[in-house]
């Protein structure tokens, strides 16, 4: 991303976490939209989410994140939603979308299924940890963390480095047992690239705060599942995006269900939100395999 | 390249399965998921809140939602299936369990190549999976 861009995430991010954090005074209430919400036409939201969330659906794919990291934050923020089904909504826009990119994303070899199990095992279980956390703790308390959250993910897109195809002198003792390698061909210059990756058990040891955040705050998880998978394990950076997106299908599976069974889904928010981000994926999905590694978002 | 499937171009067999039955999966709850907010929206269905009445509610706590509106947790809602809003839980669910089904169905494909770890990994991703997905994994709400 150029300074620039990074500067508007910046300032986007921060804006985001300030109304969040301002946010907390009203429990749990869209700031901006609590005035609104009295004399707009119910159909409004839903169809205003329809729009939002299927250029955020694009924008997931690219960045290799669920799409719940640009949900929770924006539509808290900006509709009338109370947190608790935007939490709920987010996780499900994020599982959706993944369920969306999966599919083309396993079949053109870009999203690994031998890199993701022992990932999604250990983070998929904790994301139900942190799903029941974050549905316990009280509302406010959630909201400053997610505030506080969000400015942290700003501050990693800022400070991490991306590495197109990470040097891996030699894969590690539990990625070989695991056979967790493989080939693919970089569409945009026709290269082709044989990855393996190592420090496998530090990775694994993310994923379990990966796993409490993104059940905790409804996030999704790419933002951190690709840092982690491609910086820190050293996974090329297509297979960590597409690896990511489609981890995320696990991942959120588990805490998605925990937030249907407390009763926050409203289907009036999910299923626009829902139709939006799977729609958005199919295009960002075709838009990933022609784009230069450079274009990647994280 | 190589007689190592991971070692190939192509994905892997059971990457491929996976993948069709995602695939599946997701494109009928998508259907289903849109089917269903069409009868609701529409009215076609009665709805058990009125969509014009659901703005009350939306920034409501979920504990406060659920004791105004007397819905109850878990799969209390497969009992409400006549009404149009929870109709739409059919689709959400299916998106929801199709991760479950895709994890069972690659089970025997690495079975069948001795991949005896990774049917294992499948096995316990399908049961932490359900355990989720049942309801029993409860928590204090507020």
């Amino acid at each position: 991303m150029t300074r620039t861009g990074k500067m508007g995430v910046l300032c986007l991010a921060l804006l985001l976490s300030v109304t969040l954090l301002a946010g907390n005074g009203l429990a749990g209430e869209g700031v901006m939209a609590a005035d609104a919400t009295s004399s707009a036409p119910w159909w409004m939201w839903p169809l205003l989410l329809l729009v939002v969330t299927f250029v955020m659906g694009v924008a997931a794919v690219l960045g290799g994140v669920g799409g719940g990291v640009l949900f929770v934050p924006i539509i808290s923020g900006f509709f009338p939603f109370h947190l608790d089904f935007v939490r709920g909504a987010g996780l499900l826009v994020a599982l959706s979308g993944a369920l969306a990119a999966g599919p083309g994303l396993l079949k053109m070899n870009l999203a690994s299924l031998r890199l993701a199990m022992p990932v999604a095992l250990i983070a998929s279980s904790f994301a139900i940890l942190g799903a029941m956390v974050g549905l316990a703790l009280p509302t406010q308390v959630v909201q400053i963390a997610l505030g506080v959250t969000i400015l942290g993910i700003c501050v990693l897109m800022l400070i991490a480095k991306k590495s197109t195809v990470p040097d891996v002198p030699k894969a590690d003792t539990i990625s070989s047992v695991l056979r967790i390698y493989g080939v693919y061909q970089e569409a945009s210059t026709g290269e082709i690239i044989d990855w393996k990756i190592h420090r496998t058990w530090q990775g694994l040891l993310l994923f379990v705060a990966i796993g409490i955040m993104a059940g905790m705050f409804g996030l999704g998880a790419g933002w951190a599942n690709v840092p982690v998978l491609n910086l820190l394990m050293g996974a090329p950076l297509k297979i960590s995006v597409a690896t990511s997106k489609f981890l995320l299908s696990i991942t959120d599976t588990s805490a998605a269900w925990i937030y249907l069974n407390q009763g926050c889904v409203i289907p009036m928010i999910v299923v626009p939100s829902l139709i939006g981000i799977m729609a958005g994926s199919f295009v960002g999905v075709r838009l990933l395999k022609v784009a230069k590694p450079g274009l990647v978002l994280i | 390249m190589t007689g190592d499937p991971h070692k190939s171009l192509q994905a892997s067999h059971e990457q491929i399965v996976y993948a069709a039955v995602l695939e599946k999966g997701m494109l009928l709850g998508l259907a289903l998921l849109l089917l269903t907010f069409v009868l609701y929206v529409l009215g076609i269905i009665k709805p058990y809140i009125p969509v014009s009445e659901i703005s009350q509610y939306w920034s409501l706590s979920v504990g406060e939602y659920l004791h105004t509106t007397r819905i109850h947790q878990g799969w209390w809602w497969v009992g409400m299936l006549g009404y149009g809003d929870f109709l739409n839980f059919i689709g959400i669910a299916l998106l929801g369990g199709v991760t479950i089904f895709c994890f069972l169905v690659v089970i025997p494909v690495l079975w069948k190549n001795n991949d005896k770890l990774y049917a294992l990994f499948s096995l316990l991703e399908a049961v932490i999976l359900s355990l989720a997905a049942s309801g029993m994994l409860g928590s204090g709400g507020h």
